[in-house]
């Protein structure tokens, strides 16, 4: 028997879900008009007043928003509700640029920890669950998103942050986590200590789920996961400007169910902006529709994905959007091709002989990019033989190559060099001068 | 079986690396017999036969080296013309294929010793003891 959280809103007929999405866009479109400056000039821009969006298909005639409005209105331009009635401020770090500031209603946190409940319900955890939340807390969404989330649906919550890797694995045994949220990366990182501390987390612990996101991750890295510790991966999307970590897949692994009532979401070709056919690749655009204080109108959020609106064998009727393929701003461009890590990590994944972590860097020499691609060389490979150590390399290229398109360098490296991170892995090293 | 334990190590061709590796033996009071580097560009491999196999193992892989263990030979060669030839000649006739190989002199000086990877341990250890060529075992090597 599947479990849901909120049956009739999960499973509800898509006819019904439509007119629900359709209320609820009226409605918002006509509360940003009437709250903000800032969407008001915008919809003068193209011509656009509320009355014009009727249907679902008039969202096309509402003007894109981006991360660089957000960065141009910092810190609370693009709110639509006073500060007195935001109960919490979250922060992005800015690592591609400035801050950004996103803020919260009560009801806005309501929804967002809904929303997180319906997605841990969906994979299989309730009460009697403990979720260890290795995601940061503070001025990150992943840490107290999740925390929310799991306490409204009655789990134990271990709230230990990121970090301190062989106190998780300590807690992990002593206090019987059965799940635990953090990035990929990390989740590989606390692996690897374990094995070191002699501790397998298939057999010495109860860890029966992770929930991983915050970076842009490989189905091959969920084989190598899965097979590695016995535990289930599922993938968690959301951003900041949505809430935060927001919506799973189900325990069929197949897509993120976003959650239609909260949330009306396209996939537009990056260049045009025109909505692309279902199962094309594009750039998410998010409208919210049910968040106050920070609405959000045709953001396009950056990450690249294919949207899927077929029901899912699970009984929900919710969209889903197919994995994270990466954000337009990770896309590196070398000799004039475009490569995203994600592709560069599903090829090496894919190699048992090369260990978890990778290192892409990018140099120009003289008038042209190289691209190298570091890779660890695990214990349980390594035989004494000079040839296989350059067999393997040579594969690791070839294998490359045929996905990429371009020569990329492969350099073995001893394991444990390559930066080890307790949240967003860096994979790219771009050292160009641009 | 008079095979003995090789100890291999992957390393990255960089400044330091070989001290990390010469100091982790050197702190388990390791003492290495013989050792050569296999280069390939940016990496290499490092070879060596140790005093405690065992331990040189150990200690390389809990700091975190990536170790291998490989069983060659210590032929033992005559300090005389001819003395290299009359083991390859041996290996030859037998079709025995020789991987690599790298000498060294005993301690005392009395004695030098080919240590020697083939791709038939067993029976180059057969046909070079029917050749009357010595072999050191894993004791000897330990207490040369």
């Amino acid at each position: 028997m599947f479990k849901y959280w909120n049956p009739n809103i999960e499973r509800m007929p898509i006819e019904d879900l439509h007119k629900l999405q359709e209320d609820r866009l009226r409605s918002v479109v006509r509360f940003v008009y009437a709250h903000s400056s800032f969407y008001r000039q915008r919809f003068e821009e193209v011509g656009v007043v509320p009355e014009d969006i009727n249907e679902l298909s008039d969202i096309t005639k509402l003007p894109f928003t981006s991360k660089i409005d957000l960065r141009n209105t910092y810190p609370t331009g693009m709110f639509c509700l006073p500060s007195d009635w935001v109960v919490r401020y979250h922060v992005s770090s800015g690592t591609t640029g400035k801050p950004t500031v996103v803020g919260y209603t009560q009801g806005d946190i309501d929804m967002w920890t809904d929303s997180l409940a319906r997605a841990l319900t969906s994979i299989g955890l309730g009460r009697g669950d403990v979720i260890q939340v290795g995601y940061g807390y503070g001025l990150f969404t992943g840490g107290l998103g999740l925390h929310y989330g799991a306490e409204k649906i009655g789990a134990t919550v271990l709230p230990i942050g990121a970090g301190n890797t062989e106190r998780q694995i300590e807690l992990m045994q002593d206090l019987g986590s059965t799940a635990i949220a953090c990035t990929p990366s990390y989740f590989l990182y606390i692996n690897e200590v374990a094995q070191k501390m002699g501790i397998s987390i298939r057999d010495d612990t109860k860890l029966k789920a992770g929930i991983f996101g915050a970076e842009p991750w490989s189905d091959e890295t969920r084989r190598r996961i899965e097979e590695a510790t016995g535990i289930k991966a599922y993938d968690i999307f959301g951003t900041s400007e949505m809430s935060g970590p927001l919506c799973t897949e189900c325990h069929l692994q197949d897509g993120i169910h976003i959650w239609a009532d909260l949330f009306l979401i396209e996939v537009v070709d990056p260049k045009t902006g025109e909505q692309v056919e279902d199962g094309e690749r594009g750039e998410l655009v998010v409208t919210t529709l049910d968040k106050w204080a920070f609405p959000l109108i045709r953001y396009r959020i950056g990450d690249l994905t294919i949207l899927n609106n077929e029901p899912c064998e699970c009984g929900r009727t919710h969209p889903r959007i197919m994995r994270i393929l990466g954000r337009t701003d990770d896309m590196i461009v070398v000799r004039g091709i475009n490569v995203f890590p994600s592709q560069v990590e599903s090829v090496l994944m894919r190699i048992p002989e090369v260990g978890d972590n990778y290192q892409i860097i990018v140099d120009r020499k003289g008038p042209l990019d190289v691209m190298t691609v570091k890779v660890e060389v695990t214990e349980s490979t390594f035989s004494d033989k000079i040839s296989d150590l350059m067999t393997l390399s040579k594969m690791v290229g070839k294998e490359l190559k045929n996905v990429l398109n371009i020569t990329a360098e492969v350099e073995l490296v001893e394991p444990g060099t390559i930066p080890r991170s307790m949240g967003k892995a860096q994979r790219v090293i771009d050292n160009r001068k641009v | 079986m008079v095979a003995i334990k090789q100890i291999s190590i992957f390393m990255e061709n960089k400044p330091g690396r070989m001290a990390r590796v010469a100091k982790t033996l050197s702190d388990a009071d390791v003492n290495i017999r013989a050792l050569t580097i296999a280069e390939a560009g940016d990496f290499g491999v490092i070879r060596m036969v140790v005093d405690d196999t065992e331990k040189g193992y150990r200690v390389l892989r809990d700091g975190g080296f990536t170790v291998s263990e490989t069983d060659v030979l210590a032929v033992e060669i005559k300090d005389t013309p001819g003395g290299l030839y009359e083991i390859v000649d041996t290996l030859g006739e037998n079709n025995i294929n020789m991987d690599y190989a790298y000498a060294f002199v005993t301690a005392k000086a009395e004695r030098a010793m080919l240590i020697l990877r083939v791709d038939d341990t067993k029976r180059a250890a057969q046909v070079l003891n029917e050749a009357g060529v010595r072999m050191a075992t894993r004791v000897e090597i330990q207490n040369i």
